[in-house]
């Protein structure tokens, strides 16, 4: 039920979009060009921290500091039921989105593309956003300094995320 | 932050290396994955073109302004301490819509107009109880669509590369309420009073 709910979401979108678009008027061929050259610009902004992650995971996987650090904290992850792989994705998704994005790939090309870690590095990036770059950009562009519960609060937020995209996860897949 | 953790990956990993005698692997791994950095970016540009094209449409048909309509009476009853009719309002949900839709770029300039708008009402540089609620739902980021990740899938061969965006959603989810609940029960406490 839920597979097939989700095997309609692109091309339900591909159709609705568009035939909305339409009915407003608006002329939805033009404005598709425009909008999708700002493709290229996204993949090149994001390009170099894709690089520099992947290379950095690509040391960590190949000198076998992965295994060693899955061998340490396995009897923590096992017990929530995380592959322990995805504990680096879970560490840095807070801290930087394009560095998660990097390691999220890594673990997508190395367990392969329908793999339940997989499948869970996608549930855990799209869960939250980067909480310190939130607070840091939007706090700093009014000048405000102390910032309060929210460092709290977002941080909580983070916690929940990681362990409810284990949790549905493992419902799902 | 991110400059020490990343000589941390860097640094641990040649050292283990070294000592495991791995190090033609590391070499090899350095090379590789800077290969592959490049297929991967390459291979993501179709589908993030096609994504950012189909969203344009969404934006530019009112489908966030829909979305805002929808999002006003739970934004007017999280923000108690700003007047009902106040441009704050306004800018919020349109951040929050833009962000629901996965258009980050269009997202973050009304974001920061809110967050002026915020700074009006509060004048100090300490945060206010509605600058930290709206940052927290900023950051829990409950996305409809996240399109980067769809495309990157996609891109490295998934059958169905959309089917972890129910569990994402639910995830996501999740992650606001606690959020929100967090700063809610917190902004009283006298540990975060300035």
């Amino acid at each position: 039920m839920l597979k097939s709910i989700s095997e309609f979401i692109i091309p339900a979108i591909m159709l609705l979009i568009p035939a909305y678009g339409l009915i407003k008027h608006v002329k939805i061929y033009e404005v598709f060009l425009d909008g999708a050259k700002e493709g290229i610009n996204t993949i090149i902004k994001i390009f170099p921290a894709l690089l520099a992650m992947l290379v950095a995971v690509g040391v960590l996987r190949a000198s076998g500091t992965l295994d060693i650090f899955a061998k340490w904290i396995s009897p923590l992850t096992a017990k929530i039921g995380m592959p322990s792989d995805v504990v680096p994705l879970a560490i840095i998704r807070p801290l930087s989105g394009s560095g998660a994005l990097g390691i999220a790939t890594e673990l997508i090309k190395s367990h392969g593309p329908d793999s339940f870690t997989a499948k869970l590095a996608s549930v855990m990036y799209g869960s939250t956003e980067t909480t310190f770059y939130v607070l840091a950009v939007y706090f700093g562009s009014v000048g405000v300094k102390k910032m309060r519960h929210s460092i709290v609060a977002g941080i909580a937020a983070d916690i929940a995320a990681i362990l409810s995209s284990v949790f549905y996860s493992r419902l799902f897949f | 932050m991110i400059n020490y953790i990343w000589i941390f990956m860097i640094g641990v990993g040649i050292v283990v290396g070294m000592i495991n005698g791995r190090m033609g692997e590391v070499s090899k791994a350095i090379i590789d994955s800077s290969e592959s950095a490049v297929t991967i970016s390459i291979g993501l540009v179709g589908i993030m073109s096609l994504w950012l094209g189909i969203m344009q449409i969404a934006e530019k048909s009112g489908l966030m302004d829909m979305l805002a309509k929808v999002l006003k009476p739970a934004i007017i009853k999280l923000f108690p301490e700003i007047p009902k009719n106040h441009p704050a309002i306004g800018a919020m949900i349109m951040n929050i819509s833009a962000n629901m839709l996965g258009l980050g770029n269009a997202a973050t300039p009304f974001g920061i107009k809110a967050m002026e708008y915020l700074q009006e009402l509060n004048k100090r540089d300490v945060a206010s109880n509605s600058m930290c609620t709206f940052l927290v739902i900023n950051t829990a980021s409950v996305q409809f669509l996240p399109a980067v990740m769809i495309g990157l899938r996609a891109s490295l061969g998934a059958k169905n590369p959309a089917d972890f965006v129910l569990a994402g959603l639910f995830s996501s989810i999740t992650a606001l309420t606690v959020g929100l609940v967090v700063v809610k029960s917190l902004e009283k406490s006298s540990l975060f009073k300035e």
